[in-house]
């Protein structure tokens, strides 16, 4: 399947990631190359399987509702890139 | 003195335990190896002064009664190491300190090792080169403009040079295996859920596995015993009792069922390859091992599969890298809107780019069932290929990469070709099998090639011992003419 131009703008849309024109071009003939690759599944039959979403035997486990940590603020804002003392800071979102 | 960094991590381990060397005296030699290595670019972020301090407190009180007795060791950086810069190879998280130490990690501690580095990858694990790295490539210490492979590509470079006693990678669909063949090093991937997966920066979590790299199998052992255990932070953990692999390393593999798939037999490949797998059935056979013909039909359909499944899983994961918590915040954008997309813009590479679309592509409305549901049936059938398999054999051997190490650049503008390297280490992850690659030989490059062993869930004991007994046979070594110290 070909992966045109206007899919590569779209998809680019959903993942918020900026794109140049020039690398639409060349990402739209790589992404079709791929999708080509990918097609191949299309050669077997599967109505009948089971998609496998966990390999495990074991079913996820739940936690028991308790807090183990917190307090922890100046950690969690340690790494943000624009912050005060008590919140992360982003370009204005309401006028 | 430097001799001492040619030594295995199990030799070092046992002159410190018989007081006969110091571990600042290991310490200081690494650095200097590590200091004459610098052309290799295998460090990310050294962590040296750390390591030294680590090394004197050793010293003065030194625990004995633990598996890793003062001994450094880098780790990819991919681990979060709490105060120690984490990067991923990735611009994203340039100056990203964590306040936490990842699980893999923190136990290598707690058995007496410590930090010496953070070692360059490919960026997010996106790769089978190193050459995605936003710190550049990482070059092959067994031959100068040729890659360490990847994704744990200064893993692999570091433990070749002796940069490293040992180290931990992780791997995804190929990431420890591939480069540990293409060094002439020993790589482990665990069974998905033995290794936790917290505080590893993540790709695609239902693949992902954290594993040891070293210079041979016994270092494996000891270091993968070091590494494991259960953890509640990981949900996918697997709560069994912890084994004593190195101490129950044995040579004896008689009666051993070894399957030989058919499917591994594909097209191009070099002889030299064909050559070492008929070696390696030799070697098994003279062993007492009984060799088994098995056919794995859905092989060819694994790398289809992976680059469903995967780019999917990274798609949601990567998905964090927003510019409001931590990492990169472009300077650009009017808007919330334009700051994220500016951010992820500016901040992931052209691969990590290339797998978010795929992923955010084949999850989009409309797309899901055509792909995403579609690959996790053909993965179900991948995974029915080895239970099937493992009801008459003990373990399979394979190659591991249908080609030894290649020119930088030689693959980076063709994705396809890049991704075909992992053609016989993917299904691996989508079965959540174990696997381990070990040195077999040369190519007619004089580059070291694999061979890969898998076993059965949890069988890890299983294919040490079979790689052990492997390994005194096929007796490689590695040709260091350190060239890069010139």
């Amino acid at each position: 399947m070909s992966i045109d131009k206007d899919k590569i703008i779209h998809t680019s849309k959903l993942a918020r990631i900026s794109l140049e024109e020039k690398k639409v071009d060349s990402l739209s003939k790589d992404l079709s190359n791929i999708f080509n690759f990918i097609e191949k599944l299309n050669k077997i039959k599967t109505d009948d399987v089971k998609p496998l979403t966990s390999i495990l035997d074991h079913s996820l486990r739940a936690r028991d509702d308790q807090v183990t940590d917190g307090s922890i603020r100046e950690k969690v804002l340690g790494n943000a890139p624009n912050k005060n003392e008590e919140f992360f800071i982003v370009p204005k979102v309401i006028e | 003195m430097s001799e001492l960094t040619n030594k295995s991590l199990t030799e070092l381990v046992s002159l410190i335990k018989t007081k006969e060397l110091k571990s600042e005296d290991i310490t200081k030699d690494f650095i200097d190896n590590c200091n004459k290595g610098e052309k290799l670019n295998a460090f990310v972020t050294n962590a040296f002064d750390h390591a030294l301090d680590k090394a004197k407190n050793f010293d003065k009180n030194p625990n004995l009664d633990c598996l890793l007795p003062g001994i450094p060791l880098a780790v990819k950086d991919l681990f979060c190491t709490e105060g120690v810069r984490t990067t991923a190879g990735s611009k994203m998280l340039e100056n990203f300190i964590p306040n936490y130490e990842s699980t893999v990690t923190n136990n290598l501690w707690s058995e007496g090792a410590f930090l010496l580095g953070k070692l360059n990858c490919d960026e997010f694990a996106m790769g089978s080169s190193n050459e995605t790295s936003y710190f550049g490539n990482v070059i092959n210490p067994l031959k100068d403009n040729v890659v360490p492979g990847g994704s744990s590509g200064g893993s692999a470079a570091a433990v070749c040079a002796n940069l490293t006693p040992a180290t931990i990678g992780t791997d995804t669909g190929g990431s420890i295996r591939q480069p540990a063949s293409f060094t002439g090093t020993v790589g482990l991937k665990p069974t998905y859920g033995l290794c936790s997966r917290w505080g590893i920066v993540a790709f695609a979590s239902s693949l992902d596995q954290a594993g040891p790299m070293t210079k041979n199998v016994s270092d494996c052992a000891l270091m993968l015993e070091a590494m494991v255990g259960f953890d509640p932070k990981d949900s996918t953990s697997i709560n069994k009792k912890k084994e004593n692999y190195s101490k129950n390393l044995s040579k004896d593999i008689k009666g051993l069922k070894i399957g030989i798939p058919k499917e591994y037999r594909v097209d191009g490949m070099p002889s030299q390859i064909e050559e070492l797998w008929d070696k390696g059935k030799k070697i098994l056979k003279e062993e007492g091992a009984e060799i088994i013909d098995i056919s794995l039909p859905h092989t060819e359909y694994a790398l289809p599969t992976y680059y469903i499944v995967a780019p999917a899983e990274a798609s949601s994961n990567l998905a964090r890298y927003d510019g409001v918590k931590y990492g990169f915040r472009s300077s650009k954008g009017a808007n919330l809107i334009e700051m994220y997309e500016n951010t992820r813009s500016e901040g992931f590479g052209d691969e990590v780019k290339r797998r978010i679309l795929i992923g955010t592509y084949v999850l989009s409305s409309g797309y899901y069932d055509a792909y995403y549901l579609k690959a996790q049936k053909v993965r179900q059938l991948i995974k029915r290929d080895f239970d099937q398999s493992f009801k008459n054999v003990d373990a399979i051997l394979t190659p591991s990469t249908p080609s030894s190490a290649f020119q930088i650049g030689e693959k980076k503008d063709d994705p396809i070709s890049m991704y075909l390297n992992d053609v016989f280490t993917v299904p691996v992850n989508l079965a959540g099998v174990p696997a381990i690659s070990i040195p077999a030989g040369l190519d007619k490059n004089k580059l070291p090639l694999g061979l890969q062993l898998i076993g059965k869930p949890l069988a890890e004991q299983t294919l040490l011992n079979i790689a052990y007994s492997m390994e005194d046979k096929i007796n490689f070594k590695l040709d260091l003419n350190k060239w890069w110290e010139n």
